[in-house]
């Protein structure tokens, strides 16, 4: 593919708001995940809340009023972001700039408050919910592309944990085929009790602190996020997609597959679509859940495309797992990597599974990084690696 | 943008249990009888999957399979794109119900179904695919931005890609918040290369002009009755083997499709 610059990126977790709340965060080995009160919420564990989100959305943005959206919106303010867009958008006109977003719920939480408040009699919903402009996964990206004034093609893309990587493929293949001069690409995904239950149903959530490829790791950490960067083809900027690769497990909808060869299929095909060898890339997030069977299947991946030779580590133990927005959260994080050089290691990693071949990180590293490899895989067994590098 | 072939077409809406019986109403041979539609029981599915399978999924692989019949192409050849709406809201409505209850109990499988990419999911393991696949939502205008993915996945990727579009009607009191009128389904086999059984070659751009509509009436509220069912004037174009431009709804300009036969 043609490598295709980014032009602005930011990101907004439990780190903070920005990209400098980030930096500082992965620098100083401060996780934000803590053990805190969300909503009515009773389950024991560890979470990466996003601070300042309790004023609600006003004026013509009044009616996506959602915890989602007020993160979206957040996230969006965060760096100089808009200003990029208005720029870009003013360059190509609104309707040749494209909006796609990743989301796992969307504004799902809001439906959760809306079925405590039904009527008692008529089992109706309250009138202040509005399904379109919240719960609905299209929500978030149609709130983006009014925020922004976008009008070029926009849809969300919501396949789980892979939701906002995938957003840099459709973008790019989108910019190729002249659909689009540009494009807005994020994901936002909030806190909510469907997934902390619905996680916890399968056993998946810990008590304990994420903590990647730790011999002792039991689970995730849920967070929130939001996220977005500015794809601009003929942008002079200094970090750039150079690769993308997508595929399916066709292995079980909520297990990944224990060889990892999906999670393969799509490291490889990032690889090709880059023209990059293994040994040319300097650091992989990973998707490192702090799942056993994620961390374990992955690592088996990794080493069977890179050998156990190249740094890797899962940043979740700072963020937690942001679920839809992961893949941009890890995306700017890779970005910021690259044009600080600098590699974050494995954060609440004690001792490394020696199930795990894969050279983990257990100390943060600084050093020159060309070229960055980021996993993100979903339930339904939905993979994507997004391969970053600089500009030359 | 550059152009792609449809080899194969499937639907499953109501009185259209397959592309065989909606093409001879949708090309004015026979009168629109609109009676519900059958559960479908999915042929592909492994028996654990099948049992895990809700009706959203089924309804999905009933436009899927019933567009496989059209093709000799492998299954688990294809990229996939599915395109809803709102994928389950049954399963979202059960799951916010147990939310209010204590404890609060959420069903591990009606978790895992209730990703946005279940359907996706079952038929990457029903065909055994490792093939790239995308699930996406644009609310009404879920039919347009699938297809333009699926053409991008097409075109640009080099994937011969199924497209699936469905969505089903939520229990109370969530379809007083979201009227989907009927459950329907609409599948199509996109090529990068025309083949000898393609049926149409097509161009996709952005247009400002109105959404094309249906001139029969039970047939246009069929049309608005469902995300899926916005794609019936071009399923109308491939019935009467007619070439023509059609206007599919999407989120600020509309998509214009060019279709001609080969």
């Amino acid at each position: 593919m043609r490598p295709l610059p980014i032009s602005a990126y930011t990101v907004t977790s439990a780190l903070g708001a920005g990209r400098a709340a980030h930096l500082h965060a992965l620098r100083s080995g401060a996780t934000g995940l803590r053990k805190l009160a969300f909503d009515t919420n009773t389950l024991d564990c560890w979470l990466g809340e996003v601070e300042g989100l309790g004023n609600a959305l006003t004026g013509e943005s009044a009616r996506w009023d959602c915890r989602n959206n007020r993160l979206a919106a957040l996230a969006l303010r965060q760096d100089g972001f808009e200003d990029s867009v208005r720029r870009c958008r003013d360059r190509y006109g609104a309707a040749r700039v494209g909006v796609f977003i990743g989301t796992s719920t969307s504004g799902v939480h809001h439906t959760e408050i809306a079925y405590r408040e039904r009527d008692a009699s008529t089992n109706a919903l309250p009138d202040w919910f509005d399904h379109r402009h919240t719960q609905n996964i299209f929500s978030v990206a149609d709130f983006v592309a009014a925020w922004l004034g976008l009008a070029g093609p926009a849809f969300a893309i919501s396949t789980a944990c892979s939701s906002s990587a995938k957003v840099f493929a459709a973008a790019s293949r989108a910019i190729a085929a002249g659909a689009c001069d540009a494009a807005v690409v994020g994901g936002v995904d909030s806190l909510c009790l469907t997934t902390l239950h619905g996680f916890n149903s399968l056993q998946l959530v810990s008590a304990d602190i994420c903590r990647p490829a730790d011999a002792a790791r039991n689970g995730i950490s849920i967070g929130e996020a939001g996220g977005f960067a500015l794809l601009e083809p003929d942008a002079g900027t200094p970090v750039r997609l150079i690769g993308y690769g997508e595929s399916s497990d066709a292995y079980h909808m909520s297990s990944p597959e224990p060889d990892g060869r999906g999670a393969i299929a799509s490291m490889q095909a990032a690889l090709a679509r880059g023209g990059v060898e293994p040994h040319q890339v300097d650091y992989i997030n990973l998707h490192g859940t702090g799942t056993v069977a994620n961390d374990n299947a992955e690592a088996r991946g990794v080493c069977t495309v890179f050998g156990a030779g190249t740094p890797c580590s899962s940043t979740k133990g700072w963020t937690g797992h942001t679920l839809g927005a992961a893949g941009i959260v890890e995306s700017a994080i890779s970005l910021l990597a690259i044009e600080h050089g600098f590699l974050p290691r494995s954060l609440n990693t004690r001792s490394k599974d020696p199930a795990i071949e894969a050279g983990i990180l257990l100390e943060s590293r600084n050093g020159s990084v060309d070229r960055v490899l980021s996993n993100s895989f979903g339930f339904g067994g939905s993979n994507c690696s997004l391969l970053f590098g600089k500009t030359p | 943008m550059k152009s792609v072939f449809i080899e194969a077409v499937g639907i499953a809406a109501p009185g259209f249990a397959s592309w065989t019986e909606a093409r001879q109403v949708l090309a004015g041979h026979v009168q629109y009888n609109d009676v519900p539609l059958p559960p479908h029981q999915p042929a592909l599915l492994p028996p654990n999957e099948r049992r895990r399978a809700t009706p959203a999924v089924r309804l999905a692989f009933q436009a899927a399979e019933d567009a496989m019949k059209m093709t000799q192409r492998p299954p688990a050849d294809l990229a996939t794109v599915f395109a809803s709406s709102d994928a389950d809201l049954n399963i979202i409505h059960r799951i916010s119900t147990a939310l209010t209850i204590t404890p609060r109990l959420v069903s591990p499988t009606d978790f895992h179904n209730s990703v946005h990419n279940a359907a996706a999911g079952y038929w990457s393991i029903a065909v055994g695919s490792r093939a790239p696949s995308s699930t996406l939502s644009a609310y009404d205008s879920s039919f347009a931005a699938g297809l333009l993915e699926a053409c991008l996945l097409t075109q640009i990727d080099g994937h011969d890609t199924l497209l699936v579009a469905f969505d089903l009607p939520p229990p109370e009191p969530m379809l007083a918040k979201r009227p989907i009128g009927c459950p329907a389904a609409v599948a199509l086999v996109l090529t990068h290369e025309r083949q000898p059984n393609s049926l149409a070659e097509i161009r996709c751009a952005a247009t400002t002009q109105s959404e094309s509509a249906l001139t029969d009436p039970a047939l246009e509220a069929l049309r608005l009755r469902n995300p899926a069912t916005r794609a019936l004037p071009l399923l109308e174009h491939l019935a009467a083997q007619r070439s023509g431009r059609i206007v599919l709804p999407s989120a600020r300009d509309n998509l214009a499709v060019e279709l001609s036969l080969v």
